[in-house]
């Protein structure tokens, strides 16, 4: 049963990439698509992130943006130093984006979680405008950062492949941290700290286990970002991109990794979509339709899309999560 | 022999209120203590002491013999205090099943790599994990019902989860914190039938702090009466209850009327 259903995860998977892979080169996806494709895949990682520290761990994070932007940087720093276009020298960057993003989350995470919900949110806020000035700033110290007027000669590694294959890793990754006993521990905090530290779960390591995961993602997708258009300028990391990944999990449902995915793909589109098929005239009437969007969805569905549930498809639950079984029957 | 829990001149301030002053009391193993007092009377600041919630003022709590009072709260749990809530604090959008499956949290193995790559081993322990959770949810008569959100139980069974739960990790002191609140007779029959079984099960020592007078005059061996965070009586229920202390702390005395 279970292997059956490993299987057809994996079919499904590879059928998506071949999909898509002979769309692009019968260039019925042309490059400017592809480029959105990416992106959306690298939104859907950074959502994925702070889904595990906002939607299963209940830390109200509004600094996302920054670690994303850790990420980005590092990565930007790394490839640009190096100076090379080995497609390895991506995956360097990543890795080093992830970790760095990592490092720093734990730093921060670790006299910040002591607060809990609102104050959370309002120290995250203020990590993530001090990241934003320090990004401002960096040339001041490291020239090649370009500051606030932005870096570039980023090498474009960053392909749709790259970034497929980044975000599947991330989805089983996330799925077999959330469908365990870790993940257990860390709902039980979103549920109810007190009672969680009760029954002798150690609340602070695990939310610092959820926070720094949360933000290794956001430096990953922030190194793939830096590679898909070659330049980072610091308003790209600011405070309002950290709300534009809280309300693509939050539409998609707190505490579900397939609404996060979906919606972080029809957000990317919507936001591209509505560019070309609204007229010129009133093109900037979309931040109005996005905002507009969003109060709907809450006033039809408040709890989200997908409202903590998951594709049963895209996640067969293990056997030992779910699948009921008749006690009665068993035993006899 | 020495007792299992000893308090020793406990005092909690929060500014400038005492909310718990040199309060002492030992229990010793296997006893049932009930902790009554008018409301605000400090039981479940001592509660909270007990459990590491709170870092004491002043005072000394020795479990088994060891220092408890400046551990962290999911240490003392481990250690083997575990306790309720007044108001019940379950995982409310969890299952039944997961709600005790957390408590079980201790017990895993399987670290982070384990569980990122979903080896063998992590799928037995998580079978295991799950069969242990079953069987006992069977003893509280659970079972049935451990695909259901907790929080769509209704309340008698709330607080028997709860109470489960927080014998998962077969504690040697399980501390109860009004658990008759809210019920009606009936209700308040089956749960001293369920403490006295649990008693017996788990070789548990309980404190309880309880005000439906039939629970603690009931199964109660000893009774402390607290007010104004001092103890001010404690002994047999009978004796307790007929304190003129007691009777003033809850009815006031006849000079203030």
């Amino acid at each position: 049963m279970k292997r059956l259903a490993t299987l057809r995860s994996i079919v499904i998977v590879v059928a998506v990439y071949v999909v898509l892979q002979v769309l692009i080169s019968l260039g019925l996806i042309n490059p400017y698509w592809q480029q959105i494709l990416s992106f959306a895949g690298i939104m859907a990682i950074s959502a994925l992130g702070l889904n595990l520290i906002y939607g299963f761990t209940g830390q109200f994070s509004l600094g996302h943006a920054a670690f994303y932007g850790i990420g980005a940087y590092a990565a930007a720093y790394l490839s640009k130093s190096i100076q090379s276009t080995n497609p390895l020298i991506l995956l360097l960057g990543i890795i080093c984006g992830g970790i760095l993003a990592g490092v720093v989350a734990f730093l921060i995470g670790l006299p910040i979680l002591r607060l809990r919900s609102d104050y959370l949110g309002i120290a995250t806020l203020g990590f993530g405008i001090i990241m934003k000035i320090v990004f401002d700033n960096a040339d001041a110290i490291i020239p090649s950062l370009g500051g606030s007027r932005g870096m570039t000669g980023i090498p474009r590694l960053t392909s749709f492949a790259w970034v497929f294959a980044v975000f599947v890793l991330g989805i089983i990754i996330l799925r077999n941290l959330v469908f365990s006993s870790i993940g257990r521990a860390l709902v039980s905090i979103r549920e109810d700290e007190v009672a969680s530290e009760a029954v002798g779960v150690n609340t602070t390591k695990y939310k610092t286990i959820g926070f720094v995961i949360g933000c290794i993602y956001a430096g990953v997708a922030g190194g793939l970002y830096a590679h898909l258009y070659s330049f980072l300028h610091p308003s790209n990391f600011d405070f309002l991109k950290s709300i534009d990944v809280l309300l693509i999990i939050v539409l998609g449902g707190l505490g579900s990794i397939s609404g996060t995915i979906i919606i972080a793909f029809a957000w990317t589109f919507l936001l591209e979509g509505l560019r070309v098929i609204l007229p010129e005239a009133i093109l900037d009437w979309r931040l109005v339709i996005y905002p507009l969007l969003l109060i709907i969805v809450m006033l039809i569905r408040p709890k989200g899309i997908f409202g903590g549930r998951e594709i049963k498809f895209l996640f067969p639950k293990p056997e030992s999560f779910k699948t009921p079984i008749n006690r009665s029957e068993t035993s006899k | 022999m020495s007792a299992l829990l000893e308090i020793n001149k406990l005092t909690k301030s929060f500014g400038g209120l005492k909310a718990v002053s040199d309060f002492d009391l030992n229990i010793n193993t296997g006893e049932l203590v009930g902790l009554i007092g008018p409301n605000g009377a400090g039981k479940t600041t001592v509660f909270n002491l007990i459990t590491g919630m709170y870092n004491p003022t002043l005072g000394s709590i020795k479990f088994q013999e060891h220092e408890i009072s400046r551990l962290k709260p999911h240490k003392i749990a481990k250690l083997g205090i575990t306790r309720t809530f007044q108001n019940i604090r379950l995982f409310p959008e969890l299952t039944v099943l997961d709600n005790v499956r957390i408590a079980y949290h201790f017990q895993t193995r399987c670290g982070i790599c384990h569980t990122l790559f979903r080896t063998k081993r992590f799928n037995e322990e998580e079978s295991q994990l799950r069969e242990k959770a079953l069987e006992f949810l069977a003893i509280f008569g659970l079972e049935t019902r451990y695909n259901e959100i907790s929080k769509n139980l209704p309340y008698g069974e709330q607080r028997r989860l709860e109470i489960a739960r927080a014998l998962v990790s077969e504690p040697k002191l399980l501390l109860l914190d009004e658990p008759a609140a809210g019920m009606n007779p009936f209700e308040v029959g089956r749960l001293m039938e369920l403490i006295s079984f649990i008693r017996d099960r788990f070789k548990l020592t309980i404190l309880l702090i309880e005000h439906q007078m039939k629970v603690v005059m009931g199964i109660c061996e000893r009774v402390v009466a607290m007010d104004f965070g001092e103890i001010i009586a404690q002994g047999k229920p009978e004796q307790v209850q007929n304190d003129p202390k007691v009777i003033e702390a809850y009815l006031g005395s006849v000079t203030d009327s």
